[in-house]
Formats: structure tokens, C-alpha cells, sequence
């Protein structure tokens, strides 16, 4: 084994209100390795990735039956501090959505929610986590400006230093690169190789040739009709997914023959 | 049968033409209560107080009355109006619950002002004992904006995009968190829209304050100090016959500064849409 695992997930049926969206999904994502989650359109990937970080608590009618755990401590108890594992597991959103704020409080707003008021502390914060996101240097000298009026791939690496500067353990991305263009998407792949060393990652892609390029796990999702929940089909190391799948399916995916 | 493109053309003479009557209705009115009203305009009209049977000297003291029970009335009213908004948008699920709230709304707001005034009297002023007072009117006045301030706040909270409060939970922010430091800085100025839409509501209102103000001419200071409105003083003028000259200024004065507020509004929160 080559890491300990981070989350456990365990016989996992999602629901939205009476429709059941994922079926008996059961898989570990492993710490500090970057897990991508593929399938076509509607296959439940995005609602998978948010319930590791209870998101789907926001949507009226969801609900969850079976167990997910992080570092081995179920986050689906009553006493669950939702608050506080949002804050562990950070989200990356399909569209770039920076506040309505400065840069320099776009990256500052979670240290203060958190209660960090000292402008120094803040100030070292918003420069380190610019930095690791590969930010720092295209806007150390305009950090009062609006951070809607940076590109989109900038608006991007924006919210992951966001995200990065209330230390979190893991980045969940819900095709961060979908909204923008290539050299940017390259720019995050990069930054997302980096990032792996101290964070687990987990990428929602449409794009097989990212989680081709980027991941070390692939799980490929499923659902045999729009009506029909979703299954986890398959589950293994990326270089085994994309060369020698063991389903059928997966195989059919892959290559191109539907989605 | 008539061709497409001169329908098209009646079509569009009609609708135009729509729009000319109502801004000539405007500048007619406008107009009309400029010619009569500037004669009686001046320093010492805006700023003394009436002199006689109230014919001659200015109207000051109803002046600072219609601000104080404007003021007092937004001060106490908006709040509570913005506060039930958040709680409508953002804390509760759509539900029968909240469909009652909206519709107790509404029906408020459809309430005949001069029944809110009669409402007013009756509880305010005899039952409560506020007497003919400031605190009375701004209370009475409050039912009136309350569903304005309410509604357009809602409408405000709702453009604010759901992925602000996404990022900011998904931060580890709390719901009042989002809401404090995210969504209502977003919607402020369409907010604010709201609140002064109601300021020049019950800025221009009479018989919701003429009831429960009191009609006493004197400079208001404390909140349970009656005081008489300019849209009072305006009635009473033109009701009794007794200074068109002086009604027609404050005519002028009222509609000078509610213009001045909309004007304002605008400016300050462009962008959205002064609704009526």
C-alpha cells in the first residue's frame, strides 16, 4: 500500500429528495495522491465529491446513507463540526467565483472568518498562499484591485489560494479547468502537482487526458441510464484504468465509444 | 388585411404615443404646480414658521415634522423589514410558511393608507397611549414600508449568485458569516434602492400621519411630541380654502424634495433600477 488512506467511503447511496443518485459506492481516496473521478455527463461524479465535504447539505431533499470517514472519523454523525471540515476539505468550483472583494480580501476572507484580525499574520498569509497557487508574482502589485477583474484562468488560481490560505488538508475540484483556456489549465495542472506533496486532491474531469496527466488514481463513474442511479464501474491505479481496464465498460469509456 | 410592416408601424405610433401622454401628464402636473407654486417659494417660506391663520409666513415646522416621522419610521421599519427578508431568502426552505409571509406582505401593501391611519389611532395613539405623536406616526408609517423594504430586499438577495455563498461555506464560513460578509454587502445597493423607494413613500403619505402625527404646528423634538407633516399642513391649507398660495408652495417643496431623494438614490446606487 503505497499511503495511508484519507477518506473511507462505505456503501454510499446518495439521494435528491426521491430520485437515488449514486448506488453502493465504496472506495478510498488515498492521502497526498491526486484521485480523478471520470464518467460522462450526469454520472454523479460532482455529487460524489460533495459529500466528502457535506456540500450537498445546502441542496433541500439530499440525503446520504452509509458512511464516509476522514482520518477515520465519520463526518456524517449528528455532532459533525460541518463548519469546521469545510474548512479541512476545501472546494475548487467548476466557475471560477471570486468574491466581489480585492484580491488581497478574496484570499484574506477565510483567515478572518477564522478569527485571524492581526494585519501582519494576514498579510503573510495572503502572500504565502498567492504564492503556492502560482499567483503571487502577476499580482503582488495590484492586490487592492477588484479580483472579478483578473482573467479567468487567474480568477481560478485565485480561489484555490483562497481555499489554500485556511489550511486545509484536502482540494476538491469540480472540473476547475472546464471555464478556461489551455495555458491556464496548464498552469494548474502544474500547481496541482505541487500542491500534492502536502494535500490530497480529488479532480471531477470530463477531460481524459487530464486525469490521464494529472492523477495517480482514476474512479470511473456510471449511471446506466439518466433515471438510474450511478455505480462506481471501476477503480485502480490511473495507468491501469487508461491501459488495461478490467471492465468493459470502462474500456468502451476510455476509448472513446460513448459519453 | 393590412400589411405586416404597416401594422408594425401602427404598432409602434400607438405605443410611442402611450409614452408621450405619460411623460406630458408628468410635466403638466410638474408644471402646473411650479407656475403656482414658486410665487410663495423663498428662504423665508422654507425656513420660518406659519404666521396667522397660517397664511402668510413659512413652513418650517412641518418640514422638520415630515422628516422626523420619515426618519424615525425608517430607522425602526427597515431593520426589521431587511431582517425578515434575510430570514424569508435565506433561512427559510419555500414552503406554505413563507408563502404566508409573502402574502400577509402583499396584503399589506394593499392596504388603503387611510384604514393603516384609522388602524394607527386606534392602537398607537388611544390604546397604547403614544397619543398624537412622532412615535405614532413613524409606527404607523412602518406598516406601509414594511412590505416595500421587505420585497425589494428579498429581490436584492436573491441576484446575489449562488456561488458567492457556495465559496464562502465551502471556506468553512458559517451561514451568518456568508450572509454578514458576503451577501449583504452584495445587495446593499439594491437594498438601499429599496429603503429610499419607501422614504419617498411615506415621505408624500397623509392620511396614515394626519391621523396619528397630530396636527399641532411646532418644531418636534422629542419622539412623543405630536407635530403637523407638510402633506397635513398641505390638506388643511386646501381644504379650508385658507392660503392656495401657501398649499401650492408646499406642494412644490414636497415634490422638490422626494424628486431630490429619488434623484439621489439613483446616483448613489446606480446601476439598479429605481422601481416603482
Amino acid at each position: 500500500m503505497a499511503s495511508e488512506n484519507k477518506f473511507e467511503i462505505k456503501d454510499l447511496d446518495f439521494y435528491y429528495s426521491d430520485f437515488e443518485a449514486l448506488e453502493a459506492i465504496t472506495v478510498n481516496i488515498r492521502k497526498n495522491t491526486i484521485t480523478a473521478f471520470i464518467g460522462p455527463s450526469g454520472c454523479g461524479k460532482s455529487t460524489f465529491l460533495r459529500t466528502l465535504n457535506r456540500m450537498n447539505d445546502l441542496i433541500e431533499g439530499a440525503k446520504v446513507e452509509g458512511s464516509v470517514t476522514l482520518d477515520g472519523t465519520d463526518i456524517y454523525t449528528a455532532d459533525t463540526d460541518v463548519v469546521d471540515l469545510r474548512r479541512r476539505v476545501g472546494m475548487i468550483f467548476q466557475q471560477p467565483n471570486p468574491f466581489p472583494l480585492s484580491i488581497y480580501e478574496n484570499v484574506a476572507y477565510g483567515p478572518r472568518i477564522h478569527g485571524i484580525k492581526n494585519k501582519a499574520k494576514l498579510d503573510e498569509i495572503v502572500e504565502r498562499s498567492l504564492t503556492n497557487a502560482a499567483l503571487w508574482k502577476e499580482v503582488k502589485d495590484k492586490l487592492n484591485q477588484p479580483g472579478t477583474d483578473l482573467s479567468g484562468g487567474q480568477q481560478q488560481r485565485l480561489c484555490i489560494s483562497r481555499v489554500l490560505a485556511v489550511n486545509p488538508e484536502v482540494l476538491l475540484m469540480d472540473e476547475p479547468c472546464s471555464a478556461i483556456d489551455p495555458t491556464s489549465t496548464q498552469k494548474i495542472e502544474d500547481l496541482m502537482d505541487q500542491l500534492k506533496e502536502n494535500f490530497t486532491i480529488v479532480i471531477v474531469t470530463h477531460n481524459m487526458q487530464q486525469a490521464a496527466r494529472v492523477s495517480e488514481y482514476t474512479a470511473f463513474f456510471l449511471a446506466e441510464d439518466t433515471n438510474k442511479p450511478a455505480h462506481l464501474i471501476e477503480y485502480d491505479l490511473t495507468d491501469v484504468i487508461f491501459t488495461n481496464p478490467s471492465d468493459k465498460r470502462t474500456e468502451n469509456y476510455i476509448t472513446g465509444r460513448f459519453g | 388585411m393590412l400589411d405586416k410592416n404597416l401594422k408594425n408601424k401602427i404598432a409602434m405610433i400607438f405605443l410611442w404615443g402611450n409614452g408621450l401622454v405619460t411623460i406630458v401628464i408628468l410635466a403638466l402636473i410638474i408644471g402646473y404646480v411650479l407656475v403656482k407654486g414658486l410665487p410663495a417659494m423663498s428662504l423665508e417660506f422654507i425656513f420660518t414658521s406659519p404666521k396667522g391663520v397660517t397664511q402668510s409666513g413659512g413652513i418650517f415646522p412641518t418640514i422638520i415634522a415630515s422628516i422626523y416621522v420619515t426618519g424615525l419610521s425608517i430607522l425602526i421599519g427597515a431593520p426589521v423589514a431587511v431582517g425578515a427578508a434575510i430570514y424569508l431568502s435565506e433561512y427559510t426552505k419555500e414552503g406554505r410558511i413563507t408563502q404566508i409571509i409573502r402574502f400577509g406582505a402583499d396584503a399589506l401593501a394593499g392596504v388603503p393608507s387611510i384604514v393603516l391611519g384609522l388602524f394607527g389611532l386606534s392602537l398607537f395613539v388611544y390604546i397604547l397611549g403614544l397619543g398624537w405623536s412622532m412615535l405614532s406616526g413613524a409606527l404607523t408609517l412602518i406598516l406601509m414600508i414594511l412590505p416595500i423594504i421587505m420585497r425589494t430586499t428579498e429581490d436584492a438577495l436573491q441576484a446575489v449568485p449562488n456561488a458567492w455563498r457556495q465559496g464562502s461555506v465551502g471556506l468553512g464560513a458559517t451561514k451568518w458569516q456568508t450572509i454578514r460578509k458576503v451577501v449583504l454587502p452584495a445587495a446593499t445597493p439594491r437594498i438601499m434602492t429599496g429603503i429610499v423607494l419607501g422614504v419617498g413613500r411615506v415621505f408624500g403619505e397623509t392620511a396614515a400621519v394626519m391621523f396619528t402625527a397630530g396636527l399641532a404646528i411646532n418644531i418636534p423634538f422629542l419622539p412623543n411630541e405630536p407635530g403637523r407633516t407638510m402633506t397635513s399642513h398641505l390638506y388643511l391649507l386646501a381644504t379650508e380654502g385658507t392660503s392656495m398660495r401657501t398649499a401650492y408652495g408646499t406642494a412644490l417643496l414636497l415634490m422638490g424634495i422626494i424628486l431630490i431623494f429619488n434623484l439621489g438614490a439613483r446616483r448613489l446606487f446606480g446601476g439598479s433600477k429605481v422601481r416603482r
